[in-house]
């Protein structure tokens, strides 16, 4: 579970199976992160693709759940995701932010990216659309 | 396709090789299972698991697991039509989620490399939790070769 400052996002089990926990930096957008283990490794040394997806939607769907917080019943569901994958994840922890790009009445376009040491130095990035239904 | 003659490796059993790759790392820990293979495509199966949910209110699995699954999936059959395990890394890979799959199923995913290069290999693949006229997933990604110059 991620435990922020005045709001909770609550993560799903897949968050907790992957290692996944999300804080708030010091401008309050949420910041996910992902340690290294033997649950996220590829081939030796790498992170698997398939977790950094994994991780990349998860910051997209929490940051767009904690978007629609404040009205209740509203539910999002995503429709597609496309992942580009950069450079290499090593064994060291991994970051991950999101950006909604749009939010309307009925789709979500949001953005997220992943990175290691260096926030400019991407890792992966993915655009994933979400259907949001409303209360 | 024809057989390349001779084939570029012999010692490449994708029944054997698909299953150590399935059950390691990653893989391992989502539970992928080797279910079978052709020329150019594999099939892997993902167990229902509570700890994979996505959203505890229906139950239904979080669609991280299902990209990895198609990950695994396409990247096998990559290996399968070259004929040899060559490093490789995932370019990019985008899904359709067509549906949500249903809780309590093992969802099916099927993988092939419709096209190799010597530096990039496409893919696609889909997904299903039973019936394959009506799958959950559709994917479509490349794959490069690491190793090339």
């Amino acid at each position: 579970m991620g435990v922020t400052e005045g709001t909770m996002l609550e993560l799903p089990p897949y968050a907790r199976f992957l290692g996944v926990s999300a804080e708030r930096d010091d401008e309050a957008a949420l910041l996910f992160r992902m340690p290294f283990g033997e649950t996220v490794v590829g081939r030796p040394g790498f992170l698997h693709g398939g977790a950094i997806a994994g991780l990349l939607e998860l910051a997209a769907v929490g940051t767009l759940r904690d978007a629609l917080a404040d009205e209740p019943g509203a539910s999002v569901k995503p429709i597609n995701v496309t992942v580009d994958f950069m450079r290499g994840g090593r064994e060291r922890d991994t970051f991950a932010a999101a950006r909604i790009t749009r939010l309307g009445a009925r789709i979500a376009n949001v953005e997220a990216f992943a990175w290691q040491e260096d926030r400019d130095r991407l890792i992966a990035s993915a655009r994933m659309n979400l259907m949001v239904r409303r209360a | 396709m024809p057989e390349p003659t001779p084939p570029p490796r012999q010692n490449l059993d994708p029944t054997v090789f698909g299953r150590i790759v399935a059950g390691l790392g990653h893989s391992g820990a989502i539970g992928t299972r080797y279910i079978a293979h052709g020329a150019d495509w594999a099939e892997l199966a993902l167990d229902y698991r509570d700890d994979l949910v996505g959203d505890p209110a229906s139950g239904v699995l979080a669609s991280g697991p299902i990209i990895a699954l198609m990950d695994i999936a396409t990247s096998i059959s990559v290996w399968i039509r070259r004929g040899a395990f060559m490093p490789q890394a995932t370019l990019d890979l985008r899904i359709d989620y067509l549906r949500a799959a249903t809780p309590g199923r093992s969802v099916i995913g099927r993988g092939e490399c419709y096209r190799l290069t010597r530096r990039v290999a496409f893919v696609r693949g889909q997904a299903h939790d039973g019936d394959p006229a009506d799958p959950i997933a559709h994917v479509a990604g490349t794959f490069m070769m690491t190793n090339e110059a």
